[in-house]
């Protein structure tokens, strides 16, 4: 056992050292961190803008602009077709847009309509093209689940250039993009054109899932979008402190998620990264200190115990007020008529020092009457 | 004095789909009074605010403000939205909800700085709400909810409020806090016009009103056309409201 963790251990520092010198993995550790840090970033702006299912429409959306591209070039030239999909990806947009302004339709349902009607438009394509006698065509595929191994550093370069220009306009426009991710309507009455800041969050959402596709692919594009939002709202109750925790969130996602596939061989790089991110999400959702399912529960139980206790001491209270004498000592079957009673109670009331006990006999203490009298006071002020 | 025109609309008319939901609206509305905005459940009224306000698009109509068009003097103007029209789980504290109210001020771009920190300070404790300025909003109960919009507002330091039932799911120490405000508001000059439910309050708090279902029924003093027969015009019953008199 001992042998087995020094080994790892050893792997761990080779890996590391690795990374910095080996340039493919480089490449990729670097291409899928800022993916993931700009993923993180945005996703933050859909999430609360409740568009989780829009990431995921637009990144189907995307699949027939790459057959498209490569159909019209003939090449399987990256960037241009990341620019057909982009195109595609933002036609799938409006047509959303436009579905939910024009129609009766809910968004969800229209999201769901342009996705698989997108995402099937597309597939139909990949197999056409499959079917054509060039050559040339052979994996285009990968962009279904991405291939990370395909990273070269031009690419990573695109990505760090657009995830510039994305933390600038977000820098710049940051009080206009809360005010509308907060009360879009009120943010109208103030003379913002929400129409204009709407557009740019979207165009950004759009832009950083066509990055993607390339390294985690078009069905699994949306959680690299939410996951680190979702995680990173648990943490914290500030916007900024939001938007900057997704962004490590999905950083490390992608880091740790290169590390993964690339140790163990024949695992694709994309959904281990999805899969890491997701690690994110359920460790957030449980061990968040103010908004976590544990603590939560934790608190739950403890001021049900609280109340149990405060009960039992207001029944006591009770009887011991008909007494001149507070601490004069009652029979503990007295408690009996009282439902909460369990003699554990009892217990931790004495060792609260509230209440003593004398054989079958118990009394109130000075401090446990003057407890207990404030909780009544304590509450018919607390009822406003 | 009474005379000056704060607000007017001409033959304001919204639709949703087919069916008009505002049909012909004209009014004008006093600088300086306190106005209710009384009708049935889909009878327009949230609807007449949003469109007075340019969120929502009319199918017909203009509205002026002091004689100008609304575009023209937005900064005149605040709005109190429905308090359920936004997501309470919002993450950000009490103090910068109330500090969106400096950003049409600030306009694109520019940064709130120290100047607008204290004014939002101000409409906080205005509201009585100081000590929860860094409170995260979704831990504040539906009344202290409602005081930071109306605090948001105030900062805007406009001359004509629109409120959408800011009364709405408040207890009863909160609705005196804000109808106290509305009538500082109306003391130093500013008009208010608020959507209002509960017709048993409206001759103890507003002194000019607005009939509205669909079409406008009637508008103007309370004491003068806040009767039975309006009210009945209005919700389609023999509705009686005692008032003491």
């Amino acid at each position: 056992m001992r042998f087995l963790l020094s080994q790892e251990f050893v792997d761990i520092k080779e890996y590391i050292e690795l990374v910095f010198t080996d340039y493919t993995l480089r490449t990729i550790t670097l291409g899928t961190a800022i993916l993931g840090a700009v993923t993180g970033m945005l996703g933050s702006f859909a999430v609360l803008r409740k568009q989780s299912l829009l990431g995921d429409a637009i990144s189907h959306a995307a699949l027939p602009g790459i057959a498209i591209a490569f159909l019209i070039t003939g090449a399987k030239d990256t960037n241009t077709l990341l620019l057909g999909a982009l195109v595609s990806g933002l036609i799938g947009t409006f047509w959303i847009r436009g579905i939910v302004t024009k129609t009766h339709l809910k968004s969800d349902t229209a999201l769901g309509l342009i996705l698989s009607l997108f995402f099937g438009f597309g597939m139909l394509l990949l197999t056409f093209i499959q079917k054509q006698p060039n050559a040339n065509q052979a994996g285009l595929d990968k962009y279904l689940f991405g291939q990370a191994a395909t990273l070269v550093e031009s690419d990573v370069w695109t990505m760090a250039i657009v995830t510039g220009i994305c933390l600038l306009v977000m820098l710049t426009f940051w009080k206009e993009f809360k005010i509308l991710l907060f009360d879009a309507d009120y943010t109208k009455t103030l003379g913002f054109n929400t129409k204009t800041i709407d557009i740019l969050i979207t165009s950004f959402i759009v832009l950083a899932i066509v990055l993607g596709l390339q390294t985690v692919g078009v069905v699994l594009m949306s959680a690299m979008l939410l996951a680190p939002a979702a995680a990173a709202r648990q943490w914290t109750n500030s916007l900024s402190v939001m938007v900057l925790l997704a962004a490590i969130f999905g950083a490390f996602s992608g880091v740790f998620g290169t590390a993964i596939s690339a140790s163990q061989n024949n695992l694709s790089t994309g959904p281990v990264i999805v899969l890491v991110a997701s690690v994110f999400v359920a460790f957030s959702f449980i061990f968040s200190p103010s908004r976590g399912l544990l603590f939560k529960q934790i608190r739950f139980i403890k001021n049900r115990r609280d109340l149990e206790l405060h009960k039992t001491l207001a029944f006591m209270y009770n009887i011991a007020e008909t007494h001149e004498d507070i601490s004069h000592p009652h029979a503990i079957k007295l408690l009996n008529n009282f439902q909460g009673y369990t003699r554990s109670t009892l217990q931790k009331l004495v060792d609260k020092d509230y209440v003593k006990i004398d054989g079958n006999m118990w009394s109130l203490t000075e401090r446990g009457f003057e407890t207990a009298s404030n909780l009544y006071t304590k509450q018919s002020t607390e009822d406003e | 004095m009474e005379n000056t025109i704060a607000v007017k609309v001409d033959d304001l008319t919204v639709a949703y789909n087919y069916k008009p939901v505002l049909w012909d609206i004209d009014l004008e509305i006093p600088e300086g009074v306190l106005m209710a905005i009384v009708g049935p459940n889909g009878a327009g009224k949230s609807t007449l605010i949003k469109a007075i306000l340019g969120i929502l698009k009319p199918i017909a109509g203009s509205v002026s403000i002091y004689g100008k068009p609304y575009e023209k003097q937005r900064q005149l103007v605040a709005y109190v939205p429905q308090k359920g029209s936004v997501d309470w789980d919002f993450p950000t504290t009490a103090l910068d909800v109330v500090m969106m109210g400096t950003y049409g001020s600030l306009g694109w771009i520019k940064r709130p700085g120290q100047k607008e920190k204290k004014a939002a300070l101000e409409a906080l404790e205005k509201v009585g709400m100081l000590a929860f300025k860094g409170r995260q909003i979704s831990q504040l109960s539906g009344g202290q909810q409602q005081r930071i919009f109306l605090a948001r507002a105030l900062v805007q330091n406009a001359s004509i409020y629109f409120m959408d039932e800011p009364f709405q799911g408040v207890d009863a120490s909160t609705e005196i806090a804000i109808i106290n405000i509305l009538k500082a508001l109306r003391k130093a000059g500013k008009t208010v016009i608020v959507v209002h439910h509960d017709l048993q309050t409206v001759p103890e708090y507003f002194d000019w009103v607005t009939f509205l279902n669909v079409k406008k029924i009637a508008t103007g003093p309370v004491k003068d056309i806040f009767n039975d027969d309006n009210l009945t015009k209005t919700y389609g019953i023999n509705y009686k409201v005692s008032i003491q008199e």
